[in-house]
C-alpha cells in the first residue's frame, strides 16, 4: 500500500461505514477539507453538519448528537478540539456522551504552518478524563479499522490522526484490537514504544540500531489509552530499557503515561522522545531532525541511553 | 396547553420555593437566587408541559430538559422529585458526599438529568445538538433548554445563538427547540447590568433569527402561552425571554446579588418559609419548618 496520512484513511474508512449505518454523521468547523470529511459531506449531505469557526459549540452540539442516538464525529485539529477542553470535559467526559472527538494535524509534522496548528498537548490534556480512550493509528489499515472500532464502541473517544502520510507498517493480516499493543519488532536490548507518525521511523531506527549490535524491540502504541499494560510490562521486563517515540510534548503522552506505569509497577530506566517545548515553522523533515525524531535521531538517542 | 390550572401550577412552584430554602439550608451552600427565579418555568415545564415517564427516565420519546444555568438545580430536582423521578428524602442530601443530587446537575448520577452542566455557556450546544439528533432520528419530541443571563456573557452561548437557527437547514430546522432565558439580572458578582450589560437583548438575538417572546418569567400562564407559541412555531427554535427577579418570593433575598450563592441560616430559612406560604402556615409546611427550627439548635 502507498503511503497515505491517517487522516485521509480516516475520510474514506467514513464513507465506507457510513453507507451501512445511517447513525454516523460529522460535525465540522469549517476544516471539513482539512479533516477529510468533506467527502462524506458531499456523499452524505444530510448527515454532515459544519457550525462555523465554532469549536466549543461544534463539541456541545456533537454531544446533543450523541445523547440523541446519533454516532457523531467531530472533526478538527486537534489543538482547536482539545483547545476546548472545558467542553469536552463537561459535555462529553462527565456527561459520557458517546462522541468520537477527531483531532487531526498532531504534532511538529505539520511543518510550516507553525506552533499555533500543531496538536502538541491534546494527548496530556485528554489523558487526564476519566473515560475517552485515545487511540493514535500508525497507518492506513489501523486507521481504517480503528475508525470502525470508534463506530461501535459505547463511549466516547479521541482519535488522533497525522496530516502527513504515513507508510505501512502492518501487513494485510493485521487486525486492530483496542487497547493491544503490537508488537511490530521482536528485539532484547531495548524496548522502543512508539504511537502514530513516528512508528514508521522508530522501525527504521531499529534496523540503524541491529547494524550497530543493538537489537531494538519496537512496539506499536495505537491505544495510548489504556495502555497495553500486559505487552508493556513484558517487553520492558524482557529489555531492562524503554524509550518512548511520539510527535506530541514529551509531558503526558505516551511518554508520561509509560513513566507513570512503569514507575509504579517496575522501576524501568524510561528516555521519552518528542517534543520539549513549543513548536516552530519550517519543513517537517528539518522539524524531525531538529528534535530527534527521524530515524537517525531516534537511533542516535537509543544508542546513548543505552551508553553505547 | 389548554387551559392550565393555573392555581394549582401557582400552588405547586410554592411548594418548589419551600423546598428549595430547605434544601439549601440542609446542605449548607448553594444558589438561593436563580432557584427561585426560575422555579416557575421549570414548574409549568414538569408539570403542564413536557412528555416524560419518571420511571422510564430514558424513554426514548420524551421530551428532553437542559438546565444550562446547572448551578440553580435544586429547582430541577425539587421538580423531579414532585414527579417521581425519585423520593423527596432525597432532597435533603443535596451537595452531601454520596448523593446522585450534585450541586451541579450530573447525568450519570441521576437518571432523568440529560446532560452534565454547570460549566456555564455549554447545555444550550447540547440542546441544539439533542434538538438535531431527535429530528434526524424522525422523533416529535422537544428541547428545552434554560439559560441564564450571566451565562450568556459566555461565548460559546453566541456560537449556539449563531448556530441555532441554521444548524440542520434545510432538511431540518430545529423548530423541536425552545429555550428560555431566566432574566433575573444578577450574576454572582453583582448586576448583569453593572459587568457586562446583555441588553438590547430581545433584538440581539432576534437579529440571530430566532423568533422572540418576551414574557414576565413568574406569570405561570404567560410562561405557558409562551410555550404554547414556541410550539407553534414552524421552521426555526423559538427564544422565550423570561423576565424574572432573583430570589422571587423571600423579600429579603429578593434582587440582591448577595443572595446569588449562599445558603439561608435555619432562622432564615424558616423566615422565607413563613413569607412564602403566608398565613395561616399549611399543615404540610409545619413539621419542615420544625426540622429547620432543630437544625438551629444543632
Amino acid at each position: 500500500m502507498p503511503a497515505k496520512a491517517s487522516r485521509a484513511a480516516f475520510g474514506e474508512a467514513l464513507i465506507e461505514l457510513g453507507a451501512a449505518n445511517e447513525r454516523i454523521v460529522t460535525v465540522d468547523a469549517d476544516l471539513s477539507k482539512s479533516t477529510m470529511t468533506a467527502k462524506f459531506a458531499k456523499t452524505y449531505p444530510a448527515r454532515a453538519f459544519n457550525v462555523g469557526i465554532a469549536e466549543s459549540g461544534m463539541i456541545g452540539v456533537a454531544a446533543g448528537l450523541a445523547l440523541a442516538g446519533r454516532v457523531p464525529f467531530a472533526c478538527s485539529f486537534a489543538c482547536f478540539v482539545v483547545g476546548r477542553f472545558e467542553t469536552i470535559r463537561v459535555s462529553v467526559a462527565y456527561t459520557n456522551a458517546p462522541v468520537k472527538l477527531v483531532g487531526t494535524h498532531v504534532g511538529v509534522a505539520i511543518g510550516e504552518d507553525g506552533y499555533t496548528q500543531m496538536g502538541l498537548e491534546d494527548m496530556a490534556c485528554i489523558r487526564s478524563l476519566p473515560n475517552i480512550p485515545i487511540i493514535q493509528p500508525a497507518d492506513e489499515s489501523e486507521t481504517k479499522q480503528a475508525v470502525a472500532f470508534a463506530v461501535e464502541h459505547d463511549g466516547p473517544l479521541y482519535l488522533r490522526l497525522t496530516r502527513q502520510n504515513l507508510e505501512q507498517v502492518h501487513d494485510s493480516a493485521y487486525r486492530f484490537r483496542f487497547g493491544r499493543a503490537d508488537v511490530l519488532r521482536a528485539g532484547s536490548d531495548v524496548t522502543i514504544l512508539a504511537t502514530g507518525g513516528t512508528v514508521w521511523n522508530s522501525l527504521e531506527a531499529a534496523k540503524k540500531l541491529a547494524d550497530g549490535g543493538i537489537n531494538a524491540e519496537v512496539i506499536n502504541v495505537a491505544t495510548v489509552k489504556p495502555l497495553d499494560e500486559d505487552a508493556l510490562l513484558l517487553s520492558a521486563g524482557k529489555t531492562g530499557r524503554v524509550v518512548t517515540v511520539e510527535d506530541h510534548s514529551i509531558h503526558g503522552g505516551l511518554g508520561g503515561a509509560v513513566a507513570e506505569l512503569l514507575g509504579e509497577v517496575m522501576p524501568t530506566p524510561v528516555k521519552r522522545l518528542g517534543v520539549n517545548g513549543f513548536g516552530e515553522s519550517g519543513d517537517a523533515k528539518g522539524l524531525y531532525i531538529k528534535h530527534g525524531l527521524d530515524a537517525d535521531g531516534i537511533a542516535r538517542s537509543v544508542a546513548k541511553f543505552l551508553n553505547r | 396547553m389548554a387551559n392550565p390550572d393555573i392555581a394549582k401550577l401557582e400552588a405547586t412552584a410554592r411548594e418548589g420555593r419551600v423546598q428549595i430554602i430547605r434544601m439549601l439550608t440542609h446542605a449548607g451552600s448553594g444558589h438561593p437566587g436563580g432557584s427561585l427565579s426560575v422555579i416557575d418555568i421549570l414548574t409549568v415545564l414538569y408539570f403542564n408541559r413536557m412528555k416524560y415517564d419518571a420511571r422510564n427516565p430514558t424513554w426514548e420519546d420524551r421530551d428532553r430538559f437542559v438546565l444550562s444555568k446547572g448551578h440553580c438545580v435544586p429547582a430541577q430536582y425539587f421538580c423531579m422529585a414532585k414527579a417521581g423521578y425519585f423520593p423527596e428524602s432525597l432532597l435533603l442530601t443535596l451537595r452531601k458526599l454520596g448523593s446522585p443530587l450534585q450541586g451541579h446537575p450530573d447525568r450519570m448520577a441521576l437518571p432523568g438529568i440529560e446532560a452534565a452542566t454547570g460549566s456555564l455557556g455549554q447545555g444550550l450546544s447540547v440542546s441544539i445538538g439533542m434538538a438535531l439528533g431527535l429530528k434526524l432520528a424522525g422523533k416529535s419530541a422537544r428541547v428545552y433548554c434554560v439559560v441564564g443571563d450571566g451565562e450568556s456573557q459566555e461565548g460559546q452561548i453566541w456560537e449556539s445563538l449563531m448556530s441555532g437557527p441554521k444548524l440542520g437547514a434545510p432538511d431540518h430546522h430545529l423548530d423541536n427547540l425552545c429555550v428560555v432565558l431566566d432574566y433575573n439580572g444578577i450574576q454572582l458578582d453583582n448586576f448583569v447590568k453593572k459587568i457586562l450589560d446583555l441588553e438590547p437583548v430581545v433584538e440581539k438575538i432576534k437579529s440571530f433569527g430566532w423568533p422572540v417572546v418576551d414574557i414576565y418569567g413568574h406569570d405561570i400562564a404567560q410562561i405557558d402561552k409562551a410555550l404554547d407559541q414556541a410550539e407553534a412555531i414552524k421552521g426555526a427554535p423559538t427564544f422565550i425571554v423570561a423576565h424574572t427577579v432573583k430570589g422571587k418570593g423571600v423579600s429579603f433575598m429578593e434582587n440582591d446579588p448577595e443572595w446569588h450563592g449562599k445558603a439561608p441560616k435555619p432562622n432564615e430559612a424558616v423566615e422565607a418559609i413563613r413569607e412564602i406560604v403566608g398565613e395561616p402556615v399549611p399543615a404540610w409546611v409545619e413539621p419542615i419548618i420544625a426540622e429547620l427550627l432543630s437544625l438551629e439548635k444543632k
